[in-house]
């Protein structure tokens, strides 16, 4: 289970990475959101991998460490509603501009300069 | 146990609300609360202050939980005075939002003004590192709101940069956590102090992972140089207004640094020995050359402001890297003066911004106002450029003078006394372009624009005139960071007060 789930996280941040990386603002959010997936993953793996135990402190000998599982919905919700806000800012600079584009459009230093 | 120490957070979050829901179509309602909220932070944050100046911890467990297991709010010389700090920049901000009526040119802009004031005092307060992670992300969120304020292309096209950017920014927040938590099994920063130094020295790879990760974070946080590409287009295209608040928020990355690196990873912990003196500074100096060549090279009065704010962030840096009670002291002093110097100068260049068709250095028809605008820019210049009798000038002498004791006091000195002169040939240039080549042209009949109102002239003063009062208090203000700065390098008091202050884990009843 440690290699898949290590695999996991490893393929995710990879994937996102890469298309953090484009130019546009599409490939770009989606990168952002594989990248807050795999950082769930690896917050959720920051307590150990236990399988069938109950997460909370009792007598039993096994239990999943809860903690890291409150740190993961925190994170889970914050990262949705910042995905949300950036669809939307850049949707506003897409329909505003009529480009995509994530970096500065070079006419812009040029124009003003001369 | 008193309760105040959260009011600086629970106060914006119930006004804000309000802000929004009760007072949402009157203008003048939203600005008397918006005022009226940052004046009774300041009585607080000057209270808060006064209780922690001797030297007291001021201890909140938030529902009476214990330490390590519940979120507590930490109050200690360093936290108070940040927050004291945020409360003066965000009254006076506020003043010319309302002065120049940038907070009538889209909705809402109180009451995410409020949320960002709620967001910064959180994370200067909390005392858990996940806790600090969730405050930055209501300041963030808040900021992504105010940083498009009142619209427009360029300005959409600057906050998905700069949102963007955050938004990896914290992603890395997560991982730094993840690794630190999945090596010490705590986020408490009194408790991982404690936990660190456990730690056997043959399996420290991941809290070194972590350390650095943290470290990353907390520099994209603070501008320095690599990770400094967001801040000059996101700066430059934020409100006037808007642009001085987040003057604070670099600092937010600066108090981080200096938190986590004095009582979590100390400098003298093995573990982490090298981060400051082979990486951290090397890139501070680079910072500060960096900023001040870029305020010799920009193009226009924005930039040029942004790369000063970059420089002054760098000179920050460089005497935390350092990592001497006597260069804390001075950071601490630098960082006073450059949050006032810096939003002073924002406020300035939106004031040019006005009347201006571009903020292109080159001469053009004087701005409305120019004389009095001039002679603020002039004292701003002076402030940030540091030459005395400004503050600038002392912050930069203590830097120098905590860089005399260590290895590379030559490399120091001439990276500091270079850069300041680049930066005031810039600033030179820049004002003289903008100020006394207009002079040359005839004021053209048809200009419709008004000069700044009285409010905004007020504003940039007052921010002015706390820069002079740094001066002239500037060893009382001195004498304070330096027992700040103390109080950093001596965290026992800090980590028995956090760990072994019982709550309600610790006394537990018989099932009621």
């Amino acid at each position: 289970m440690e290699v898949l789930v290590a695999s996991a996280i490893g393929i995710m941040t990879a994937a996102g990475l890469y298309l953090v990386m484009r130019l546009r603002t599409f490939p770009v959010i989606l990168g952002i959101s594989l990248l807050t997936y795999a950082v769930n993953v690896f917050l959720f793996a920051s307590g150990r991998l236990t399988v069938g135990a109950p997460p909370i402190l009792t007598d039993a000998e096994v239990y999943a460490d809860p903690l890291p599982q409150a740190l993961v919905l925190t994170a889970i919700v914050i990262s949705f509603g910042m995905t949300a806000v950036v669809v939307m800012i850049s949707l506003g600079a897409y329909l505003g501009s009529n480009d995509d584009r994530v970096n500065d459009p070079k006419s812009d230093e040029t124009e003003d300069v001369t | 146990m008193t309760h105040w120490i959260i009011a600086p957070v629970i106060l914006p979050a119930i006004l804000a609300p309000f802000i929004v829901l009760a007072a949402r179509y009157h203008l003048n309602i939203q600005r008397v609360f918006s005022v009226v909220g940052i004046l009774a932070q300041i009585a607080i944050a000057i209270g808060l202050l006064w209780v922690a100046s001797d030297g007291t911890v001021i201890l909140y467990q938030l529902g009476d939980w214990a330490a390590p297991f519940g979120i507590v709010l930490v109050g200690d010389r360093l936290s108070t005075m940040m927050v004291l700090l945020t409360a003066v920049l965000s009254l006076f901000v506020l003043m010319y939002a309302i002065g120049s009526g940038w907070d009538d040119r889209g909705r809402h802009f109180h009451a995410l003004f409020q949320f960002q004031i709620m967001g910064i005092m959180g994370a200067f307060l909390t005392g858990d590192l996940f806790n600090l992670f969730v405050f930055f992300e209501v300041l963030l969120i808040a900021s992504y709101g105010l940083m498009i304020h009142a619209g427009g292309n360029e300005r959409l096209r600057a906050g998905v940069q700069y949102v963007l950017f955050n938004l990896l920014g914290s992603t890395l927040f997560l991982f730094a956590l993840g690794a630190i938590y999945a090596e010490a099994g705590t986020l408490n920063m009194a408790d991982l102090a404690r936990r660190v130094t456990e730690i056997d020295a043959s399996e420290t790879v991941g809290i070194r992972v972590a350390a650095v990760l943290l470290l990353l974070v907390f520099a994209i946080k603070a501008a320095l140089v690599p990770l400094h590409f967001w801040l000059p287009s996101s700066y430059a295209e934020a409100p006037g207004p808007v642009a001085a608040l987040f003057a604070i928020m670099t600092k937010v990355g600066a108090y981080a640094i200096i938190r986590v690196y004095t009582i979590v990873f100390p400098p003298d912990l093995e573990v982490t020995s090298g981060l400051h003196d082979v990486w951290l500074q090397p890139a501070a100096l680079i910072s500060l050359a960096l900023g001040m060549i870029g305020v010799l090279a920009a193009k226009k009065l924005d930039r040029l402001v942004t790369f000063a704010v970059i420089g002054s962030m760098g000179m920050v840096l460089v005497a935390i890297s350092m990592f001497t009670p006597a260069s804390i002291g001075a950071a601490l002093y630098y960082i006073i003066h450059s949050t006032l110097a810096g939003a002073a100068l924002f406020l300035i260049v939106d004031m040019v911004k006005d009347s201006r068709t571009s903020l292109v250095l080159r001469a053009m028809p004087p701005v409305a106002g120019a004389s009095l605008t001039a002679a603020l820019f002039f004292a701003a210049a002076i402030a940030m450029a540091g030459l005395p009798p400004l503050s600038g000038f002392i912050g930069k002498l203590l830097i120098l003078d905590a860089a005399y004791d260590t290895d590379r006091l030559a490399l120091i000195w001439t990276v500091i006394l270079a850069s300041s002169l680049i930066a005031i040939v810039g600033f030179g240039r820049a004002g003289s372009t903008v100020f006394w080549k207009a002079k040359a042209y005839a004021t053209q009949e048809d200009q419709t624009a008004q000069p700044p109102n009285a409010m905004a002239y007020a504003a940039v003063m007052g921010l002015l005139a706390m820069s002079i009062a740094l001066t002239a208090f500037g060893g009382f203000v001195h004498d304070f960071t330096l027992a700040t700065a103390d109080q950093l390098f001596n965290p026992e008091a800090y980590i028995s007060t956090v760990v072994d202050t019982p709550g309600k884990l610790s006394t537990p009843s018989e099932g009621s």
